[in-house]
């Protein structure tokens, strides 16, 4: 059995695609066996809402009378990249507000930031800028305070250069003392284990090849829709895979695009994070069009077959070590004890599984509707073969 | 029959030299356990997070003394809340709950809140990503 995307796109239009989740795809296959379930099912939608740190936004503000070529800009206190034309700006989700006492009384608590300044921008709120120019002939215009709204301003587009993580760490501590990091607080002596994946419903680790998932591929973005636009950056697709193909660390990786203005800023949430900083909760749901019975395989994976590796973030994480404890799948992690060797250790999810089951409903529920349809890639990225892998920094440094 | 409640006194100063939960103890035969104490910086207002067992009788007779001294008194309860809207069910909080008040329900993977089991010690408060957990019990 094989489909093409425009067969697909065709029911879809018709109103007639079968579309399930990948959540609820593995009870399907479970009464109906995976050969009939594949002829019946169209499209997998997947879904996955967790911070992601590498994420932002460029804007255009539109010029000011006289004109003004930005040099240094604040909005809302979060300084603002301007190393680029005139007007325009990039918003980087880590970034702190100017005034912020960090990690000077440690665990500082991060109360504001690129991310949040992203959320409230697409919320309509109104953002306080101040602008500064070192002035220029036919740019004179050496300052600006103001405020505007996303409707005010000409372009707002998110651009996030890293997303969506095939899998992920599961973090721990082996050290006396508490730890607090981005993946949350971490106990002394393997107190708790944290981990950071939709595991079964995550869009990667649903086309662990990228057969279908590629550069120009539509996606559920922020509540709107967007694009995987590159391999995100540390893509990593050669990595360890266990015998179903599925990789047992990081791997994948994507760069994703797509307007801010008919994003929602429920999909896209500002982000605190005790001890280490600001960030970015992002929403995505990908969709995977079953074109084959291979592909529809790959979407059927539960939590049971995805391991993770548990990694020290004591020692192991900060000196780029490269052990890990042990691997443990994510039917274990999400029952919420797990045991390394004879030691039980209460484990606790950083992403929210029910938003992203909320994410693969809500596009399940667009490409119903017709008002979502399937793209083809334009060009594949690197896969397990390519030879594309994660370096360690490569210059000199002391 | 013995009930429990936890409850947040505020008092102002000129009770702080008043041994006001002795007199609990002794008048009305209520049990206490302190979750919490604290005054502010500038001794405007004392805070106390109380859970007091008696009956339903000394309990009520308990808090009228509170009450005619100058107490305030609010259940814990209505002073932790989560807000709904803003909560994403991510799990953070049940991380560091010391009594799980605040856990993952799995499969589902919801994050309950079982207010009985809460003791007010603001540390899921102060990891929230997301400023879900508002409480109204700290000092002004």
């Amino acid at each position: 059995m094989s489909k093409t995307i425009e067969e697909i796109n065709e029911k879809i239009k018709q109103g007639k695609a079968v579309v399930f989740t990948a959540e609820e795809i593995i009870d399907v296959v479970k009464k109906e066996g995976i050969k009939t379930a594949a002829k019946k099912v169209d499209v997998v939608t997947t879904g996955t809402f967790g911070p992601m740190c590498s994420s932002g936004a460029f804007l255009n503000l539109g010029h000011t009378k006289p004109r003004m070529r930005i040099s240094k800009a604040w909005l809302n206190d979060v300084e603002v990249f301007c190393g680029i034309a005139a007007v325009d700006l990039y918003i980087g989700a880590t970034q702190i507000t100017q005034n912020d006492s960090a990690n000077s009384l440690h665990p500082g608590s991060f109360q504001y930031g690129g991310g949040h300044l992203i959320e409230d921008l697409v919320a309509g709120k109104r953002i306080k800028v101040k602008a500064l120019s070192y002035g220029t002939q036919e740019y004179p215009r050496k300052e600006l305070t103001g405020s505007f709204t996303i409707n005010d301003i000409n372009d707002a587009f998110l651009f996030n250069p890293r997303n969506c993580y095939q899998n992920y760490n599961v973090a721990v501590n082996t050290s006396k003392e508490k730890l607090y990091t981005y993946l949350g607080v971490l106990k002394p002596d393997m107190g708790n284990a944290n981990y950071c994946s939709a595991g079964q419903l995550s869009p990667l680790l649903n086309d662990p090849d990228f057969r279908t998932i590629g550069i120009g591929t539509r996606i559920f973005l922020g509540g709107g829709i967007g694009y995987v636009v590159w391999p995100g950056t540390q893509h990593n697709p050669g990595g360890l895979r266990n015998e179903k193909g599925v990789p047992r660390s990081g791997a994948g990786t994507l760069a994703v695009l797509g307007d801010l203005k008919q994003m929602k800023p429920q999909w896209l949430r500002g982000t605190s994070v005790l001890g280490y900083g600001v960030s970015l909760t992002v929403g995505i749901g990908i969709p995977i069009p079953i074109i084959d019975e291979d592909i529809f395989r790959q979407t059927c994976i539960t939590d049971a077959d995805i391991l993770a590796p548990i990694v020290d973030y004591a020692l192991d994480y900060p000196e780029l070590s490269g052990r890990i404890l042990a691997e443990i799948d994510y039917a274990s992690l999400k029952s919420g004890v797990i045991k390394i060797g004879r030691k039980k250790i209460p484990t606790f999810p950083i992403s929210s599984y029910v938003k992203a089951r909320e994410i693969a409903q809500s596009l399940k529920s667009w490409i119903e509707h017709g008002k979502f349809f399937l793209t083809h890639p334009s060009a594949a990225l690197p896969g397990k073969d390519s030879g594309v892998k994660f370096k360690r920094f490569g210059g000199k440094y002391r | 029959m013995s009930v429990s409640q936890k409850v947040v006194l505020r008092y102002p100063p000129s009770l702080t030299e008043k041994p006001v939960v002795y007199e609990l103890v002794k008048k009305y035969n209520i049990m206490f356990n302190i979750l919490k104490a604290r005054f502010s910086a500038d001794d405007k207002e004392g805070l106390l997070v109380l859970e007091l067992s008696g009956t339903n009788t000394s309990l009520k007779k308990g808090f009228d003394y509170l009450h005619k001294l100058g107490v305030k008194t609010e259940l814990l309860s209505q002073d932790i809340v989560r807000n709904e809207n803003k909560c994403v069910h991510c799990g953070v909080c049940s991380a560091v709950c010391p009594t799980n008040a605040f856990y993952v329900k799995s499969p589902e993977m919801y994050v309950t809140l079982e207010m009985a089991r809460c003791i007010g010690c603001e540390e899921c408060l102060k990891v929230c990503p997301y400023n879900a957990i508002e409480i109204s019990f700290d000092i002004k």
